[in-house]
This record gives structure tokens, sequence and C-alpha cells, in this order.
């Protein structure tokens, strides 16, 4: 890595921020201007994203020091292959997610553009940074940016989400303030490879307080990553966002899991000394009590928007699940299934406004009440003569297939690729375990199985609903541009399942370097040119 | 000293969770200003506390890096100070358009029904 390649670890935080900075100075007003420059930032990104993917499979990391100060003193950025794939995720869905917006959603409010790149900005950020402060900054900055997001286009609903939204998210960055300081104090250091070094050589009398400090850190991640406690702000704020805006939110909740993965692997893995597994258990329990409130949430309710909300849910608890079982495998097949739910959910959230358009306001609602009181039978059998014979649209018969898609991958069924990542995890998990499988191991497959088998039940109901029982009285008219970006998501997770052999070696190693940090932690403390500093 | 610090942040906490309980929005946007004033404060006292020391140097000896008080913590409180004085703003807006939107100041947007 030599001369301006060096630089590329840094371009996914700067392209955006210059972007957005230009899309102010060009005025909110010019669309196509702004478009065109969002455009460039964003395909920019999948660029470089596909670059430092390609850069990350190495043994050692890829450390960016801002300002050439040396580690201890500056901010360093590091780039390994969880960062690499996190960045390539964020930057597809960010891809999808603004063409969807040039169709009609960015006219909904004023300054949908900037927001959308500082938001990539903020992501992009906290998938780079080596440090838990700039973790904290990068996650303000995201969140500054989803909190105009979420409110983008205004109204009661997003007005009264976003309140809650906002409040939760407050409070959280007050506690991720209080647990970083409470470490600072303790082991003087907040890079966090050298954390990991000073973590086994803490004096037993502090280490109650620096697991304190880190406990009062994770559950600011946790809230981000929508524990169940602690998760209860998130459907509501998903449904009542602008469809891009929700899609791109879809990723906000697996930057607290990525904090999870990172932070906690690091410092409570296998190689931490006394503290290791700290906390193991409560992310394993705390998962399966995500992964049931999300499939009673999936059940109970009646509306798309919602429904994708406890996908979410269920998607993060599976992933913390995994993660607390502590396996290098298990987190393996993990990060496959990461992979798969960001896009698959990512499509999901588009797609519902596409499938929603042009159907009557609470038309869900009115066909399930029919049904339980049998009203509307004679209505049906006049219009039996009319409708036998009436050949399903075009547009009908294209978002039927997606939303057959989206059910697939969203329950783990074969043949795409969220079968494939259950499968991994499942597999994995009874592997490691060997003759006798313990009792947590079968709670999570019992909650993994059927969690998928709730999404099944919830989006037959929800699809024979839209499609069948109440579909919309004329075709919805949808531009190109708006189904463009959920058959590319689609598209992505099928290739995925084609690719599926060299993915998952790719994430394989990458769990292994999280699970076995050696190459991290040199990598970043002895960062090369440690002379060249001040 | 530490004593006045940590009763003052502990007032403070005290004070900003349960004024966050509260039902009305405006109590809840105080009660996290106070959340952040104890937050902030318990930053700038992980610096570690001293009374009656000169600020930079001492008057008539050489300075030494042991006089110096960590200067870390006050550059995170500063920035902390900015964000949450940022995102504070932002929730008033937010407040303030919830008000005229649902006609109510309940944290919900509606009174509760009794």
């Amino acid at each position: 890595m030599t001369g301006w390649m060096e630089h590329l670890v840094v371009a996914p935080i700067v392209v955006p921020m210059v972007a957005g900075a230009a899309i102010i100075l060009a005025g909110d007003r010019r669309r196509r201007l702004t478009a065109a420059i969002g455009l460039m930032s964003t395909v920019l990104l999948v660029v470089l994203a596909a670059i430092l993917l390609g850069l990350a499979d190495s043994p050692t990391v890829h450390v960016y020091r801002l300002g050439n100060w040396p580690t201890l003193f500056g901010i360093v950025l590091v780039l390994d292959r969880l960062s690499a794939v996190m960045l390539a995720l964020a930057a597809l869905l960010g891809l999808a997610a603004f063409l969807f917006s040039l169709g009609r959603w960015q006219r909904a409010g004023v300054y949908f553009q900037p927001l959308f790149q500082f938001q990539l900005m903020g992501l992009n950020g906290a998938f780079l940074t080596g440090d838990l402060f700039n973790l904290f900054v990068f996650f303000e900055v995201m969140l500054a940016a989803s909190y105009g997001m979420a409110l983008h286009g205004s109204g009661v609903a997003r007005v009264r989400a976003g309140l809650h939204y906002i409040v939760v998210n407050l409070v959280a960055s007050l506690l991720f303030l209080v647990g970083v300081s409470v470490v600072y104090g303790v082991a003087g250091t907040l890079n966090m490879a050298e954390l990991a070094h000073r973590m086994r050589e803490v004096a037993a009398e502090d280490r109650g307080l620096l697991e304190t400090g880190l406990a009062v850190l994770g559950i600011a991640f946790l809230v981000k990553a929508a524990m169940w406690p602690l998760g209860f702000w998130l459907p509501p704020t998903y449904a009542a966002a602008t469809t891009p805006a929700a899609a791109i939110l879809s990723i906000l909740s697996k930057v607290g899991i990525y904090a999870v993965l990172r932070v906690w692997l690091l410092l409570f893995g296998g190689t931490a000394g006394p503290s290791a597994g700290f906390g193991e258990a409560w992310l394993l329990v705390g998962g399966l009590l995500t992964i049931a409130f999300g499939s009673i949430a999936m059940l109970a309710t009646q509306n798309l928007p919602r429904l994708a909300g406890a996908s979410v849910m269920i998607s993060s608890g599976t992933l913390l699940a995994a993660i607390g079982a502590g396996q290098v495998t298990v987190t393996g097949g993990a990060l496959l299934y990461l992979v798969s739910s960001v896009l698959s959910i990512g499509a999901f959230f588009l797609l519902i406004e596409l499938v929603e358009r042009g159907r009557e306001v609470g038309a869900d609602v009115l066909a399930v009440s029919r049904e339980a009181f049998g009203a509307g039978e004679d209505e049906e059998e006049m219009d039996e003569q009319d409708t036998v014979g009436v050949a399903i649209p075009g547009t009908i018969a294209v978002l039927g297939f997606a939303f057959m898609a989206c059910a697939v991958l969203l329950a783990g069924l074969p043949p795409l690729s969220g079968f494939l990542a259950k499968f991994a995890i499942l597999s994995t998990l009874l592997a490691s375990s060997g003759p006798s499988v313990s009792p947590t191991t079968w709670a999570l497959m019992a909650a993994l199985i059927l969690s998928g088998f709730a999404t099944v039940v919830a989006m037959l109901r929800s699809g024979i609903d839209v499609f069948w029982t109440s579909p919309a009285a004329r075709a919805p008219r949808i531009g190109l541009i708006e189904i463009v970006p959920v058959a590319m998501l689609l598209l992505l997770c099928a290739v995925l399942t084609v690719g599926a052999g060299p993915a998952s070696a790719y994430l394989q190693s990458a769990a292994e370097g999280l699970h076995l940090p050696a190459s991290y932690l040199q990598g970043v403390i002895a960062a090369p040119g440690e002379s060249a500093g001040p | 000293m530490e004593i006045v610090v940590s009763l003052a942040i502990g007032v403070l906490t005290g004070s900003g969770v349960w004024l966050l309980l509260r039902p009305r929005t405006f109590q809840v946007i105080v009660g996290l200003a106070l959340l952040s004033y104890a937050v902030n404060l318990f930053i700038f006292s992980t610096g570690g506390l001293r009374s009656g020391a000169a600020a930079v140097l001492s008057p008539g000896e050489a300075g030494t890096l042991g006089l110096y008080v960590d200067p870390l913590p006050q550059a995170l409180v500063l920035t902390a100070i900015v964000i949450g004085f940022a995102t504070t703003a932002l929730l008033l807006v937010v407040l303030l358009a919830a008000r005229g939107l649902t006609g109510t100041d309940h944290v919900d947007g509606r009174e509760r029904e009794r």
C-alpha cells in the first residue's frame, strides 16, 4: 500500500462529507445538480467499497493515522475485513435508497440530499474508526443525520415517533459518554487496540470499575441494536419514516451490532485474560428475548412497515444471540446472515411503499376485520362474475414476485441466501458443540427456526391480503427508478447465494480476525512509519 | 473537593432522570439538559481533581509534566458539550413541531385517557 492507495481508507468518510457540503452550497432547489452530486458520491462509495474489500483481504490490517500522529496520541482509522464488509453494505444500501428517493421522496421535504450524505459519512466513519471516542463522534454524526431523515416529510406520526427516537438516542449517547469516561479514567486510553492490551494488566481492584464502564458502553450499543428491553423505539420510528429514509435507517441498528462485534470481541474475546467472556450470557439471553419479541410483534401486526420493523428486531436478536454463542465459526455464519439480512430488509422497506401505493388507507386492517366478522361476503358474490378472468397486471406481478423473494429471504427458506446464512449458523452451532448439545444451543436453534416460521406466517398473511384479498383498485404507477433499486438488492442476495462459497470464506476469515485479534492489535499498535510522527 | 463534585453530579443526575420520566416534553428536555451537565462534569472529573493548584505554571519554578492535569478529558468534554448542545437544540425544534402538530405537550402526542 503506497502512495495514493494509502489514502483510500479515509475516502469513504471524506467523499460523502464533501458531497453533502457541495449539495448545501449548490442549494436545495436545484434538483438536477444536487441529484447528480449525490449520485456521483454514492456510486463512488460503491466503487471505493469494492476496492477496500479487496484491500482488506490480507493478513494485516490497514491503519490510517490522521495527521500522521503516532497511534497512541492521534486518531487512527482501521480497515479490516469486517469494516470493509460493513462499508460495502452501507454503500450498496445507500445507492439503492438514493436511487429510490429520486423517484419522488426527495421532494417530500427540504435538505434530504445533504442529510443523506452525512448519514453515509457517519456510518462509514463508525465502521472505520479505531478508538472509542471517535466511535462516539461518528455515532453522533450518524444519529444527527438520522433525526433529520426520520422526520423527513414531517406529519404528525413522524414527529410523534421521531420525538421518542431522539430522546431515547440522546439518553443512549449520554450513557455512551459515561462509559467512555469511566474506561478512560481506569485504563488511560481510548484506542481500542491499546485498551485490549491494557485490559490484561489492569489491577484486580480496578477491574470491576472497568467492566462496569464497558457494560454501560454496551448498553448504549444495544440501544442502537434494539435488544429487547431497549428496542421499543424501533418499530414506530421505522414505520413512520419515509421509505428511502427507513431503508437507510435499517442499517443503523446494524451499527450497534457492529460495535458489539468489534469492541466486545476485542476486549472480552478468548485472549482477553481474566475478563474473557464477560457479559456473554447477557448477549445470548438478550438476543433470544429479542427474537421472541420480534416474532410476536411480527405475528401481531397488520401493517407492512411495522412488519418490516419487527423483522429488523428479529435479525438483531439473531445476530446478538449468535455472537453471544462465542464460537468463531458461528460468528462467521452470523456475518453471512448480517449481509443477507441487511440487503433483504433494505429491499423489503423499499418494496412496501410500492406495494402500498394505490391501495386505500387501512385496507389491510379492513381485510382482517372482514375476515373476522364475515362481513362483505354478499358483496363479493356480486363481484365474482366480473373478476373472473381478469389478468393480473404486469406491475403487480413484478411486485408480487419481489414480495415473495423478500419473504423467502427474511424467513430463511431455501433457495436464497437467507437460508444459507441460517443454515451456516445452525450447522456450525451443532458441529462445535460435539456429542452433547447444551440447552442454550437448543434454545438458540429453536428460536431461529420458530422466528423463521413466524416470518413465513406473517408474510403469507400480508401477502394474501395485499395481492389477493384487497388488491389496489388499479395498478399503481411505479417509475423504473423505483423498482430498479429493489431488484438490485434482491439480485445481490441471489448473487450472494450463488457465490456463497467465496463469500462465507471471506466472512469466516473476518470472524477469525475478530476472535483472535492478534493481527489487529499488532497492526494498530506498531503501525508502519511510527518514527514519522512529529 | 471530591465530595462536592460527586454530590453535584449525583443531584444533577437524579433530577435529570426524574424529569426525563415526566410526561411533558418540556420537562423531558430540561431533564436531558441536566443529565448532560452531569455527564460533562463526570467526564471532566476523570482527569483528576485538585484545588488551589496553579493553572499551568507555579511562579518561580520550572514546569514539569507532573503539574499538568490530563488534557484529554477536557478535550472530550468540549466535544461532548458541542454535540449535546446541537442535539438539544434540534430536539427543541422537534418539541415545538410536536406541540404544533398534535396540539398537546404530552410526550406521546395525546393526553392520557382518564
